[in-house]
């Protein structure tokens, strides 16, 4: 880009501003969702009340107002839930993988069928735009039960020279930001190899994992495979800490993971996490800019930047560091923030009142540390939890904004001058999950994606997933990978086979 | 004529070193005789050979597959050359060393040949929906904390080594607390087997004392190590400070198997990283 000024102006002088002088009319979707008053847990095959008899609200965050009531499962109810999943251990392990590969290809299948309501649910309970939900979740939790399916069947492909054997009952725990792709990303390897599940939702998002219990009735999934149970902290260490689970897969911050970790300190129970990130996104001056600025916004306010892998510390070179902003500014004009439900909806209402505040105390220490602020004019509805999406510039690496995980819709920009620095400054964190690089040399690509200290490296892209693309973190990002052979391998024990050794 | 008696040394970041804090632990052979003095290693010590690692992993990792096999190949050289040696140091009432000294030649050897093979298994190239190029590769995880177990001095030490090593990864190993003198000959092996000084660290001394720090000290990414149930809870709930991945092996396996061949004990060291690049003009 020789003429960085003259391309400058350029952009300048075409760009026309509208303003608001034609307001988008409303679109919401109209699809049902569905929705019961009260939900049970999922134990056995059976919707059974919780033995606990109780019962929390979830709210939907588009308007703050309560949708339905989702059982609060106790160490009862999640000893039932194991008892059952032991119960169907024996006769799912020993089906052969050709029929249990049945039971996901349907389960993928009649999760399309209902897409759409289930895209609903998903925007109702956990705020995400519906587009997002409807284009993304739902065909990658599909995806992902297909992708898996297929290789029930095939496991002894996985890894020369061994066998792929089950663990037996996996506890799997998930977070609220993908509810029901999480659930796939769970469920779908663990069938697969030939496990059984005692699954717990997060608090704040448990209908479309109640609702998917009503997929595996359909495909006729023998009972007790899958289990479901509901509830907050206390259900979910009730899960994890059951002496029946071969296996613990958790999703979800670092500080729960670390407690996951120490208490499974001293058994035999294996472990996989997926926890938080800080990615660096970097971008090279002679990075491919529209695209590079369509990625960073991507990374970083997809699913109001409740994504573990979001692209929250852009690293950008000195020389088109105002390029950058200017671009960007400029972008974050025209994202449409609000109610989710609403088609035209590019930035929906943040999970929950909590996470809000965790967002909002983050952004003043932004503020406080001296980094400037930046946030588009956009009205945000009165009703909900909503927040503007905001920018940080002259942020320095000793900023809380720079090392912390925001998990919100918060950017923050630092620069750098030589590849080296960028690469000294995007390793500088305590998690290693996901970056981005942006630069239009090949070789550079691969020198940098060497250097990062991450699990997934998106080279001119950002936020791309896939059921054959193993995901998961360097080192306190987590344990394991999810995705792909490698993924299956977390979720099996490797016999060795009897060889000319 | 007086034979000239040899001072055990450990072997840390490419030298010979005693421990720091002036400790050291009389051997005796079987009979009771007095042999040498061994350093007792301290947590401090630990410290410092787990920067002496850090230093020398990242020159090692970068070294290509084909060297680090070549390197591995010649430490089993070295090895052959001084087998007698090291069969007499491993030499029990019970067992004779020669065949503990056989295994471990014929497991470095093999480990060498992983080098610039194991990417092909345990890497891939990921069919994805989307118009992109993916790929997963495997990366060392770093520094790699080694607790070896009491018996089998060479050989368990070594199987605990390898896979690590190979994959690029830099070891610092505490060796058998009753039988450490292998592991003196060992470090003298590594010395001259073109490995980079630091990239194997090897410690001897009281493995309770030592065992909180493995656990807990952060550069350290994996352990490997043999472990009485206590230790082993010792060892993960330090380990979940920083979500370090603990490989426990079972105190009573057989380390002489062919089940110790397998790449998949070189993953435990890796960390998987997918690229994903647009394809398009």
């Amino acid at each position: 880009m020789p003429a960085k000024k003259s391309s400058r102006s350029k952009t300048q002088a075409r760009e026309l501003l509208f303003g608001d002088l034609w307001e988008f009319d409303p679109a919401p979707e109209s699809a049902p969702a569905h929705l019961l008053d009260r939900y049970k847990l999922f134990i056995d095959g059976q919707h059974v009340a919780p033995r606990s008899k109780k019962y929390f609200d979830t709210l939907s965050p588009r308007d703050g107002r309560k949708l339905s009531e989702i059982p609060l499962a106790n160490a009862a109810d999640v000893d039932a839930a194991y008892q059952a999943a032991a119960r169907a251990f024996p006769a799912w392990s020993k089906l052969p993988g050709a029929e249990r590969g049945k039971y996901l290809f349907r389960i993928a299948r009649l999760l399309q069928d209902r897409s759409r309501e289930m895209a609903v649910a998903e925007t109702l309970d956990g705020g995400k735009p519906i587009k997002e939900a409807r284009d993304f979740d739902l065909p990658m939790a599909a995806a992902h039960f297909f992708y898996h399916a297929g290789w029930a069947d095939k496991l002894h492909y996985v890894a020369p020279g061994c066998r792929l054997a089950p663990l037996g009952v996996v506890g799997q725990v998930i977070p609220w930001n993908f509810p029901l792709l999480m659930l796939a990303w769970k469920i779908a390897p663990a069938l697969a190899t030939g496990n059984t599940v005692v699954l717990k939702p997060a608090e704040t998002t448990s209908i479309t994992a109640l609702k998917f219990a009503t997929i595996l009735e359909q495909a006729g999934l023998p009972r007790g495979v899958v289990n479901i149970v509901t509830g907050a902290g206390e259900t979910g260490a009730a899960v994890v800490n059951h002496s029946t689970a071969a296996k613990i897969a958790f999703t979800g911050s670092t500080e729960v993971g670390k407690i996951i970790q120490r208490s499974l300190a001293g058994t035999s129970k294996r472990l996989t996490l997926e926890l938080g990130g800080k990615a660096a996104n970097i971008v090279m001056e002679d990075a491919p800019l529209d695209q590079a600025v369509e990625g960073i916004v991507n990374g970083i306010f997809f699913n109001q930047g409740h994504v573990c892998c979001a692209g929250s510390r852009l690293l950008v070179q000195e020389g088109i560091e105002q390029e950058i902003i200017h671009r960007l500014k400029r972008r974050l004009a025209t994202l449409r923030v609000g109610d989710p439900l609403d088609k035209n909806t590019d930035v929906g209402a943040i999970n929950s009142a909590e996470q809000l505040s965790r967002i909002q105390e983050l952004v003043q220490s932004g503020i406080d540390e001296g980094a400037g602020i930046y946030q588009p004019s956009c009205p945000l509805p009165s009703q909900g939890f909503y927040h503007a999406p905001t920018l940080f510039t002259g942020v320095a690496q000793s900023h809380r904004i720079a090392r912390e995980e925001i998990f919100g819709p918060v950017l923050s920009i630092l620069t750098f001058r030589t590849p080296e620095e960028a690469i000294e400054k995007a390793n500088n964190t305590c998690f290693g999950l996901s970056a981005g690089i942006w630069t239009d040399k090949g070789s550079k690509i691969l020198k940098m994606a060497s250097a990062l200290k991450a699990g997934v490296v998106w080279a001119n892209t950002y936020n791309q997933f896939d059921p054959s693309s193993p995901f998961g973190g360097y080192k306190q990002s987590g344990l394991g990978r999810e995705g792909g052979k490698h993924g299956l391998l977390d979720y099996a024990q490797l016999q060795p086979l009897a060889t000319e050794l | 004529m007086l034979p000239i008696t040899k001072t055990p040394k450990c072997y840390v970041g490419g030298a010979f070193i005693r421990s720091e804090s002036g400790r050291v632990y009389p051997l005796s052979s079987a009979s009771g005789e007095f042999l040498a003095h061994i350093p007792l290693c301290s947590r401090k010590d630990l410290r410092n050979a787990v920067e002496a690692a850090a230093k020398a992993g990242p020159g090692w990792a970068r070294r290509s597959p084909y060297n680090r096999a070549q390197i591995l190949y010649r430490l089993a050289e070295m090895l052959e050359s001084r087998s007698a040696e090291m069969a007499s140091a491993l030499t029990t009432p019970n067992s004779p060393g020669e065949i503990e000294v056989r295994t471990t030649i014929d497991r470095i050897v093999h480990f060498a040949g992983w080098a610039d093979k194991y990417e092909q298994v345990l890497g891939s190239v990921n069919p994805v929906a989307s118009s992109h190029f993916n790929f997963t590769v495997t990366e060392p995880v770093g520094i790699v904390g080694i607790l070896a177990p009491e018996n089998s001095p060479l050989l368990a030490l070594m199987t605990l080594i390898l896979p690590a090593i190979v994959a690029g990864n830099a070891v610092v190993a505490l060796a058998s607390e009753s039988q450490p003198y292998p592991a003196i000959l060992l470090g003298e092996l590594l010395a001259v087997s073109d490995l980079p000084g630091g990239v194997v660290n090897l410690l001897t001394g009281p493995r309770s004392e030592m065992l909180s720090t493995f656990a807990t000290h952060e550069h350290l990414r994996a352990l490997a190590a043999t472990a009485s149930p206590e230790e082993a809870t010792q060892l993960q709930a330090g380990a979940a400070e920083s979500i370090k991945r603990v490989v426990l092996h079972d105190p009573a396996c057989d380390w002489a198997s062919p089940h110790h061949h397998t790449p998949y004990a070189i993953r435990d060291f890796t960390e998987a990283k997918t690229v994903w690049h647009p394809v398009g003009a």
